[in-house]
This record gives structure tokens, sequence and C-alpha cells, in this order.
């Protein structure tokens, strides 16, 4: 057992005082094989069986994920949320480090070096040839364990919140998204030699959607890809709007899209890391609406230079594209957005960098009819609410105030609302006027009305 | 000419005031407190100690916000007031003056007189220091025994629980809680307590705590003369009003410091907010002595108005409450009484699975409605307290009982299994609203 430490106000307790189950430790026996058998495979262990390392790689992922999520199926239901600021990997520890810069290498090499990783592509060739006809190239590698973590992460998250309906119709619905959309769909057009298209992305974080080269090589490829063009236009343009003033960008950032999906799954253990800070506030501000600038910039330039022919601007649009790409598309959204998880929190990419995020935002903030309703004068200040947005939002500084969080950045994934240990937030769609309070009461007093 | 109004305790209480004072004005504001050096929220501590949040998360406003607000912080104990000179002493040795003073020290755990109630391994849990002490004191522990069966002996076996230590909660009631909830309640609690694998003995107090060899606590004898083992004793009989400061001062005191409704002592320029409070004519139906996050925070905004120049009083709205006991929340608005008085009825709803329940009582002659209770369900504070206020029937808060909903969205709803329920037992014919397919939707 561990020997008392000199705690004062910020508790410690190492990671000896936080009990592993036996389900815990057999998970990692899994997770250890599954390592095994990649490190092994990647090194050209498994030229001559590529589909039983593959099986035995994602099998016994499958199975360690599943065996630490068990406990949260066992017993009575409810917030589960002791040790996280006491273990390594959940409160910036060694074993946090090690997982963020193994996820960065990841990315790094992913996107610059594939040919490392060219043993463990190959080992998904058999799945990748059931699914699109062709051998795997680094993109279905990626593609696979993305949509692997969101799934079995995402069947931890419904354990640990299976008490509330609201989360489990969430994360079932990401699940799809990811596994139909963003992967399935995807890879069996490409079958189909139809383009490999995204349903569930559009610009302009699938920025390429509304690029001339992308639009004019859809529309060629046929009348699906016409259909593509305009299903993206749509999204964009119509639905967008429509459905993020009826349901806030919660329709879109936390029910359907792969990079909420991955957060809300594979991030939640991490959700906490994000910074409160009225400084981190103003920073996201600005970082989010400079990249939606800078993509409509981009886009515009583009189509001014297809319809000019690149006479007027020559090459300099396509760097642009090439730019963003470069620092936007994959250093910020992967590198940084995913391989930080377990430093910097879950949601890095969504606050600071998504810029259909920065589009909804604007919507949900000025024209919207959902809130978080603050329930009277019950809030106790206790912080569970801040401490477990991911987005970053101080709600229990207007919670204790009695007001209404209505917040471009807040996307809607009910959170804060669970771990409310007085029930005082409720996320709502109701009537636009009147959802933000700026003189708010709290409710308690009768003498004493107006008190910001 | 600002003056120097001087708050002694940075609790929900004196922050309020400071804050609300602030807002009005360009008075100098001291906030003095040896607990810690800012504000946090005091019922946040179980969970520090369970590892949900660290003490940095529990301080509601950023470190920089005193500074910008000009509102002087002093980690100090203060050892002495002198009500003549207007000036406090410290335990550093220096003075601090004022013009104005208010007391917001909060309370003290109760300490009961049982034998050996000074053994090492035994304590209450108030504020930071016990939290580090009951760090120190369930390290390499297997089993404790809390004595008191309210808000805090759940929070703290709950918090036990988390460190794998079995807990054993001694009730000196028949029921948990049983001062202020009503039986069926109390028993929906008992049974979700027990689910949780804590062992509940009712009617059973403590007559001795006996230390091992080792000088820590090793077991307790109880009136039933059972002994049981343990390694740590929780303390959770109810806190008193903090007057050790007024004690040997002009400021009278009875349990608690005495206040009028405008939280003025009975020394000029003297103020006393929040737990150490009590009150010399308590507003209708409510007691001397409050002692809850809510009310502290209410009379911190009301003394702030007297002090920013429009004396005001105490008028608090319906009284409200709310806890968590393990997984079930629980709410309360109005009065519920543990056992209905003889000019009141109730109507109680409970789910079959046990852990959700609804309760409302009114007046038996003119079926007005006195408070709500609920278990496992949400209620809107905003409509309960307007509903309690304009004394609605409970036959008008039954036929719009679907407004009154706070659960999240997808939840399922018991409105109809309630009305119809109200309806069988009381014999009444109020409607039962058809639920809208898309009800989740608004």
């Amino acid at each position: 057992m561990a020997q008392p430490v000199a705690l004062s106000p910020s508790l410690s307790l190492t990671e000896e005082g936080v009990k592993q189950s036996l389900y815990q430790k057999l998970g990692g026996t899994c997770i250890a094989v599954a390592l095994l058998a990649l490190v092994a495979g990647a090194a050209g262990a498994g030229r001559d069986h590529p589909a039983l390392f593959l099986s035995i790689i994602l099998g016994m992922f499958t199975l360690g994920a599943i065996a630490y999520a068990l406990p949260y199926y066992h017993g009575e239901s409810g917030i589960r949320n002791n040790g996280i600021m006491f273990k390594s990997m959940t409160n910036k520890g060694t074993a946090a480090w090690i997982l963020g810069i193994t996820l960065t290498g990841f990315y790094i090499i992913i996107y610059w070096y594939p040919t490392l990783f060219e043993g463990l592509i190959r080992l998904f060739d058999p799945l990748s040839l059931l699914l699109t006809g062709a051998a795997a190239n680094q993109w279905f590698l990626y593609g696979a364990f993305y949509t692997l973590a969101v799934l079995i992460m995402g069947i931890r998250f419904i354990g640990r919140y299976r008490h509330s309906r609201y989360h489990v119709i969430r994360t079932i619905s990401v699940m799809f998204f990811q596994l139909g959309f963003a992967f399935l769909i995807p890879m069996f057009l490409k079958k189909l030699n139809e383009p490999e298209f995204y349903f569930s992305y559009f610009w302009p974080l699938k920025y390429n959607y509304l690029f001339p080269d992308d639009v004019s090589s859809l529309i060629s490829s046929g009348k699906l890809g016409v259909f593509m063009v305009f299903w993206g236009a749509m999204m964009t343009f119509v639905a967008t709007p429509i459905l993020t003033y009826n349901y806030g960008k919660r329709w879109y950032c936390s029910w359907v899209c792969g990079c909420g999906g991955l957060a809300e799954t594979a991030g939640d253990p991490y959700r906490h890391l994000s910074d409160k800070s009225l400084k981190a506030w103003k920073i996201e501000r600005w970082m989010v609406h400079s990249v939606l600038v800078f993509i409509t910039v981009t886009t515009i330039l583009l189509w001014l230079n297809s319809y000019y022919k690149g006479e007027i601007l020559g090459a300099v649009s396509g760097t642009f594209s090439s730019a963003y790409g470069f620092f936007i598309g994959a250093i910020f959204s992967g590198v940084i957005g995913v391989g930080f998880y377990p430093l910097m929190g879950s949601r890095v990419w969504c606050r600071f960098g998504c810029p259909l995020a920065a589009i909804l935002g604007i919507f949900q903030r000025f024209k919207s009819k959902f809130r978080i309703t603050t329930n009277g004068g019950q809030c106790i200040s206790c912080g569970n609410c801040s401490t477990f947005c991911e987005m970053g939002i101080d709600v229990r500084s207007y919670a204790q105030k009695g007001q209404n969080i209505v917040r471009a950045s807040c996307v809607g994934c009910g959170v804060c609302a669970s771990v409310c240990p007085r029930g005082v937030l409720k996320l709502e769609n109701g009537e636009a006027a009147g959802r933000v309070s700026d003189q708010p009461i709290t409710i308690g007093n009768n003498n004493i009305t107006v008190h910001l | 000419m600002p003056q120097h109004i001087v708050i002694i305790g940075n609790g929900i209480s004196g922050i309020t005031c400071a804050r609300q004072i602030r807002k009005q004005g360009n008075d100098d504001i001291t906030v003095i407190s040896s607990e810690t050096e800012h504000f946090y929220s005091r019922t946040a501590l179980m969970y520090i100690f369970m590892g949900h949040m660290k003490y940095e998360h529990t301080k509601p406003y950023e470190d920089w916000f005193w500074e910008k607000n000009r509102i002087k912080l002093l980690k100090e104990h203060v050892t002495s007031i002198d009500t003549k000179g207007k000036k406090l002493v410290l335990e550093s040795g220096n003075n601090v003056t004022f013009d104005k003073l208010v007391i917001a020290t909060g309370s003290v755990s109760n300490k009961p007189g049982i034998p050996g109630i000074e053994t090492a391994g035994v304590q209450s849990l108030y504020g930071i220091p016990d939290l580090e002490l009951m760090h120190r004191h369930s390290i390499g522990i297997d089993k404790a025994v809390v004595i008191g069966g309210g808000l805090i002996g759940i929070e703290m076996a709950e918090m036990l629980l988390s460190r794998n230590i079995q807990v054993t909660l001694l009730v000196r009631e028949d029921f948990y809680w049983g001062n202020v909830l009503p039986k069926e309640e109390a028993t929906l609690v008992m049974n979700h307590i027990k689910a949780h694998h804590v062992e509940v003995k009712t009617t059973t107090e403590v007559k001795e705590i006996r230390p091992g060899s080792d000088g820590k606590v090793q077991s307790v004898i109880t009136n039933k003369d059972e002994e049981i083992p343990c390694a740590f004793v929780g303390i959770t009989v109810g806190v008193s009003p903090n007057i050790a400061l007024a004690r040997h001062t002009e400021i009278e005191t009875d349990r608690g410091i005495l206040v009028n409704e405008a939280f003025e002592t009975n020394v000029p320029d003297v103020y006393a907010i929040g737990d150490c409070v009590q009150h010399r004519d308590p507003p209708a139906g409510r007691k001397a002595v409050e002692q809850v996050w809510y009310t502290g925070r209410i009379q911190g905004e009301t003394l702030a108005a007297t002090l920013g120049g429009k004396r005001t009083l105490y008028n608090p709205a319906p009284w409200f409450n709310s806890a968590k006991f393990f997984d079930i929340e629980y709410q309360t608005y109005g009065t519920v009484n543990p056992q209905e008085q003889a000019h009141e009825t109730s109507f109680y709803w409970e789910h079959g699975n046990g852990k959700i329940c609804f309760r409302a009582v009114y007046h038996k002659e003119d079926e007005t409605i006195i408070g709500f209770n609920v278990l496992g369900m949400r209620l809107r504070h905003e409509l309960c307290n307007k509903w309690l206020q304009e004394k609605r029937t409970i036959d008008q808060v039954m036929a719009n009982l679907y407004q009154l909903n706070f659960d999240p969205e997808f939840f399922d709803r018991y409105e109809k299994d309630i009305i119809t329920t109200y309806n069988q037992q009381k014999g009444r014919n109020v409607l039962v609203k058809k639920k809208s397919m898309f009800s989740f939707f608004n």
C-alpha cells in the first residue's frame, strides 16, 4: 500500500491506491497480445498469414477494450468518475505521455512516411480486398483503426452512461455514422468504381468537396457523382442552418461527425483535460474563426482561379489550398487534434480548428432554439460540469448565476448535465426568444431580483 | 469616501456578499480566511477525495478574478474582534481595522460526547484540513464506520467506498435521515444505500470507540452491545454555528450569532450571515438556524444590498434543497415534513423500480400545495417556486404536471402513471394528457 503522501489542496493519490479489477488485468493482457501481433506483423512476420495476424490484432484490441468496459455494465448505474484525477493515464502522467507520443508518431508516419507501415498495411489486404476490391493503403489502415476505436470505445461509453438514454442513443448514432457513412459506404463505393465519397462530411470540414477540381471530377464521374456534389452543397448551405436552428450544433458535432465521434468515444477518458480559462476561450475564438476565414478565402480563390482559367491568380490559389491541407488538414486535425488527446483533451481540433464547428457555432449562438437550461437556484458551484466539459466551457459560471448556457462552442454532448450532482442542467430546444438571460435571477430570494 | 468592509470567512455567504458589494460600488473589501487562499466550493469536497476533481476545479473563479474586482484576500486567522476600536486582531499579530464587519464564519462539526472520540482515525468532514486527514486515515484500511444518518454521512460512505473500504452506516433514527425525510423516501434511499453494499444499522448509536494497541481506532461498541471492527470512524452528526469569535465580545449569541432580519447584530456596523447565524425572528415557516449552501448565498446577496446603502430585509422565497444519495438525486421545494402535520395531507407515487418517487404535500382544507419531494426525478425550480407562491391547488398541479418535469431528453416520463395513481388514490378526475410523439423535441 502507498505511504501517506503530502497532499495539500491538490489531494494526490498514487496509482497503487486505485485498485485494478480482474477484468482490467485481462483487458491489459489482450491489448498486450494485440500490440505484440501488431509489431511482429509490421516487421514482416505476417506476410504469409495476413488474415490470421489481422484477426489477432483486431480481435484482441476489441476483447481488451470490452474487458476494460465490462465493469461499467455491472451493478448500479450512475456517474463513475472515481480516480480519474489520480490515474497516470487520465491525469497527464507517464502513461498519458507514452500514449500521446505514440498516437502523434502514428499520425506523422501515416501522413508523411507511410512506407514505414508497409508490413502493417499488408496485413489489412484481406479486409481491404473484401471491402474495396483493392489492396490496402495507409488510409485504409487508418480508417479501419479509427472505426474500430469509435466502436469499441463507444461500447465503453454506453456502459458508463447506460442510465442516460440521451447518451446511449447519441453514442449509437456516432458509431453508426462512423461505421456506415465514414467507412463501409465509401469503401464499397470504391469497389463499385464510384468516387470514394463520405456523405457524413461536408465543406468546410471536408474542404475539398467544394473545391473546383473535386466538383468537376465528381460531376464527370457520372450521375452518382452529380448527386454527391448536390448532397454536399445541400448539407453545407441548406441542412446545416435548418438543423442547427432546431437542435443546435449537436445534431452534427456529437451525433454524426467522425471527429466528434472519436472524441466522444475514444476521447472520453480525456474530456476533463480541456482548458477552462478565460484566456483559452479568447484564443479559441481567434483561432477557429481565423481557420474559417482562411478556408473560405481559399475556396473563393480557387473558384476565381478556375473561372479565369488560372490566368489571374496563377499558382497562388494552389499554394493556399495545399498550405491549408498541410497545416489545418494534417497537422491540426490529425497530429495535434488526436495525438494530443491524453495531454490536451479530446476536442482540441473541434474547439480551436474546425471551420464547420465555427459556422455551426455562429448559428447556435445567434440563431437557434438550443440552450442548456439552468434549474433556478439549485447550483452548488461544485464544478463537475466545467471540469467534464470537453469544449472547455466554464459551465458553472453560468449555472451558479441561474443563467442559461448559450455558447457557440457547445457541442451538446450532455455530459455536464449528467455529472451535475443536483440535476441543475437540461439540454433543450425551446423558444428561440428569451433563451439568453443576460439579467438572470437566482430563484430563492424575493427581495433581490437582478444580480449578474 | 469609500468605507472598508471586512468579511471574515470566504465561504459561499462571505464571497457572495463581497461580490455583490463590488457590483454596487467602490467600497474597500477585504475577505479574511485561514482555511484557503481562494474561495472553493465546500460542496465538492467529496469529489476531490474520490478523484473526480482536483482542488483547483472546485474554485468557481479564476485566481486573477479577485485582484481584478478589487476584493482583497487575506489568508489569516482572526483571533479576536474589538468592536469598540473597530479592529480585528490576527494570529500573525497584525491588526485590521474596519468600518463595517461581516461575520461569515460558517459552522463547526458537532462532536458527540462518546468515550474514545479523540482516538486517531475518528473525524468529521467539514473543510480541506478534514479532507487531508481523511485521506491519511483511510490509506491501507478496509473497514470503516460512519456515525450519523444525514447528508454528510452518506457522502462519507460514498467517499470511503470509492477507495474500496467497506462501510457500516449507523443511524440513530428508525430510517435514514429520518428527521427530514418521510418514511417512504427514507426507505427508498436506504434500499439504494444497501444496493451499494453499505451496511445500514438503524436505531443504532455508539456508546464507545475503542482504540487498538497502536492508539488508532479498532472498533466501536453500539448501544446494542455489538462490537463493530473498523479502522476509521466518521462522525457526521450535524454542524453548529461557528460562534467562537463572537463569544467573548459584546456581540450577542445563542446557538448562533443573533441577527435581525437585516442581518444586523446587536453591535452597530457588525453583521453576520450564513451558517453562523441565528435569526431572532425567522421568516414564517423558516428555521432560526439555516445551514445550507443556498441560504448562505441568499443571505450574502441580501446583506450586500444593505451595505450598498439600501437596507434590505431577509425575504427568502419558498424553501428548496437538493442532494444526491449515491446515484439517486433528491430535490425538495416548499415544506415537506417527515411526519404529516394535522392540517396536511400528501400524495405519494413511487415507480416500480423503487428508485423514483414523487410526493406533493397540500392543505387538507383548501388543498393548496405546500411542498414537493422528488427522488430520481427532476422538477423545474422556477415553476415549483411560482406555484407554491401562487398557492395552486393539488388538482391544478396535477393537471399541469407535464410542465414541471426537468428530466433529460429521451428519458421515460411518468406523468401519466402519476396522475392515474393520483386519480385512483384520491378519487379525482384529472385529465391525463396524451404524450406527444415528438415531446422530446420541445
